[in-house]
């Protein structure tokens, strides 16, 4: 019998505000514990929560992304629980009318699109934070820091609309990667400011019931997600194939085993009895404000991937790998027009190796390929714009300079990597090594000599039918002359030669 | 709807009290004649009116979103019942 997964997510999301939710202590990271702290987030008796209107504002902000319509007024509720992290005893959260209605992603999944609903979005804030002991002294201990107590969060619920694993990675992708264009969140799985539930069930394929679901939490990289649903998913059926029954509980994911693990809990099911907050009004939103909001919202994720391959006319996968950062594709967007700039006649490169390809997709080539792998070798985070330091006239300058045939492209990327890492402009670069390409036709054919001199054999070989020895050949010239002749010329000297 | 023991005893576990036999019987009791009296409420004709979550008559305060200072660490912890470098010390919450 074969079965589908179900598949929803929830999503946290930290908002990029200043102050909290609430009052006005800093949201930065990594104070020392419990320094930025007052009483309203402590949760003394007798304070009064005001709430941050660019919180709202964010959280429109991402309501507008992802299709959900806005509902004029919302209500906060109080969702009671004990827990050390939380320190009134209970969350303010919105319940029974949240921020938004049903909106909507599409997404990309093995070259289909798959649109995703989304049930709602909704303002919380954060718990704090709480350590363990780790020392026998400290083993029996938790410690609260409550500097992230009442930090700002939206929760983004989606409809139980994926059935894989894959389609639940690309929909939490799609979705970070709106958060952190619209830069009301960074988007860090590691660090905790963006984090995903899963709720996964299975059926039977064609029954319409759902199944029982369960829940998975603690997961920190879109890795373990995909990981932690595959499991999941096949626990499931072979639960149900031994003709067991599937328990609906939260689970835990160890990623050291690769498994979930029941997370049994003393507690009784859940009871959250949730009311109204009390402490603050109902939250009305105006047209004015929702239109305002709307019109500054930067261009998204897909969008900007349609534009690239529409406007530039590169791949899908490299407008797809360009914008998975907006710093990574504005540093591209600057290098195109610097390249452009050069004034490149007709808007093409001439000759050479890049030959042939117009200026976005060289350029595309180069980012996608030189420039990120020497900004991973560095460990940079590629969504921080000041990792892009080279500048793009640099950039440019290199790109014409094989265009012209100064230097080979192979050796342009020893430049590159000299540029890079020094922040030098490629003519200094290529005068002081001594790199210029060599198109002096002389002088190649004099290596070319050398080289069938040495090996008269192989010669004889190719000019036999072997012609598969020809890079062989031109690998040789390449040493001989420190990769610096010229590419287009020696391959045809050579022909010449060895036609003879 | 009547309040039981069982109620009682949910409630109480809720909200982490411990009440003895004798106290579970008192609140049953009590319980139900509290909520007995507030279902008078229901008698009250409310079709057509919003649902009423606040009462004051005032809308949307927001304030900008400006970091201001804190208190200070030691007054954060003045009545921590146990502290440790800076934080709340509590007894282990994860096995």
């Amino acid at each position: 019998m074969s079965y589908e997964a179900v598949i929803g997510l929830e999503i946290h999301a930290q908002l990029l505000t200043n102050s909290k939710m609430f009052c006005g202590c800093s949201t930065k990271f990594g104070a020392e514990p419990n320094t930025q702290v007052c009483p309203v987030c402590l949760g003394m008796p007798g304070v009064l929560p005001v709430l941050n209107k660019k919180a709202v504002e964010f959280a429109i902000k991402m309501a507008l992304a992802t299709n959900c319509a806005i509902n004029p007024k919302s209500i906060f509720a109080r969702k009671n629980y004990f827990y050390p992290d939380l320190p009134k005893g209970y969350q303010i959260s919105q319940y029974d009318e949240p921020l938004t209605k049903k909106g909507f992603i599409d997404v990309d999944v093995n070259d289909s699109k798959k649109r995703i609903g989304i049930t709602r979005i909704h303002m919380e804030e954060d718990a704090g934070k709480l350590l363990h002991g780790e020392t026998n002294e400290d083993i029996n201990y938790s410690f609260v820091d409550l500097n992230r107590a009442a930090v700002p969060l939206i929760e983004i619920v989606s409809e139980p609309d994926m059935r894989t694993s894959d389609e639940a990675v690309e929909y939490l992708k799609a979705l970070r990667d709106i958060l952190v264009y619209l830069e009301i969140c960074d988007g860090n799985m590691e660090e905790g400011s963006f984090r995903c539930d899963a709720n996964v069930s299975v059926r039977k394929i064609g029954q319409k019931e759902l199944g029982t679901k369960t829940e998975l939490k603690n997961i920190n990289s879109f890795r373990f997600i995909q990981k932690a649903i595959e499991y999941e998913i096949k626990r499931q059926i072979d639960v149900l194939e031994d003709n067991g029954k599937i328990i609906q509980e939260t689970r835990l994911f160890d990623s050291d085993k690769g498994i979930t693990i029941s997370m049994r809990s003393k507690e009784e099911a859940h009871d959250y009895r949730y009311f109204p907050e009390p402490d603050l009004l109902p939250l009305e939103i105006d047209a004015k404000w929702i239109e305002e909001i709307k019109k500054n919202l930067p261009e998204l994720p897909a969008a900007k991937r349609e534009r690239f391959v529409k406007g530039y006319g590169i791949p899908q996968y490299d407008a797809g790998v360009l914008t998975s950062s907006k710093a990574l594709a504005n540093y591209y967007e600057k290098c195109v027009q610097a390249y452009r700039g050069q004034g490149v006649k007709g808007g093409y490169p001439s000759e050479g190796w890049v030959g042939g390809q117009e200026i976005p997709k060289v350029v595309s080539n180069w980012v996608m390929g030189e420039l990120l792998r020497l900004l991973k070798e560095d460990g940079k985070d590629i969504n921080q714009p000041s990792v892009f330091g080279l500048q793009p006239e640099s950039f440019a300058k290199l790109l014409k300079m094989i265009d012209e045939g100064t230097i080979s492209n192979k050796i342009a990327k020893d430049v590159f990597e000299e540029m890079f890492k020094t922040g030098k402009d490629p003519d200094a670069i290529v005068k002081e090594k001594g790199l210029v390409q060599i198109s002096d036709e002389s002088a190649i054919i004099k290596a070319i000599d050398d080289v069938l001199n040495a090996n008269q054999q192989s010669a004889a070989d190719y000019k036999a039918g072997k012609e598969k020895l020809f890079s062989f050949f031109v690998g040789q010239v390449m040493k001989a002359t420190k990769g610096q002749a010229n590419p287009a010329l020696l391959n045809k000297l050579l022909k010449e030669k060895l036609s003879r | 709807m009547a309040i039981t023991k069982k109620d009682i005893e949910h409630a109480a576990l809720l909200a982490r009290l411990e009440l003895s036999e004798n106290e579970k019987d008192i609140y049953t009791s009590q319980m139900g004649s509290i909520l007995k009296y507030v279902e008078n409420i229901s008698r009250v004709n409310t079709q057509g009116i919003e649902p009423t979550t606040h009462s004051v008559p005032m809308k949307k305060v927001l304030r900008d979103d400006v970091a201001t200072s804190s208190i200070s660490n030691d007054d954060a912890l003045m009545n921590a019942p146990e502290k440790d470098r800076g934080c709340f010390k509590v007894p282990r919450i994860i096995e």
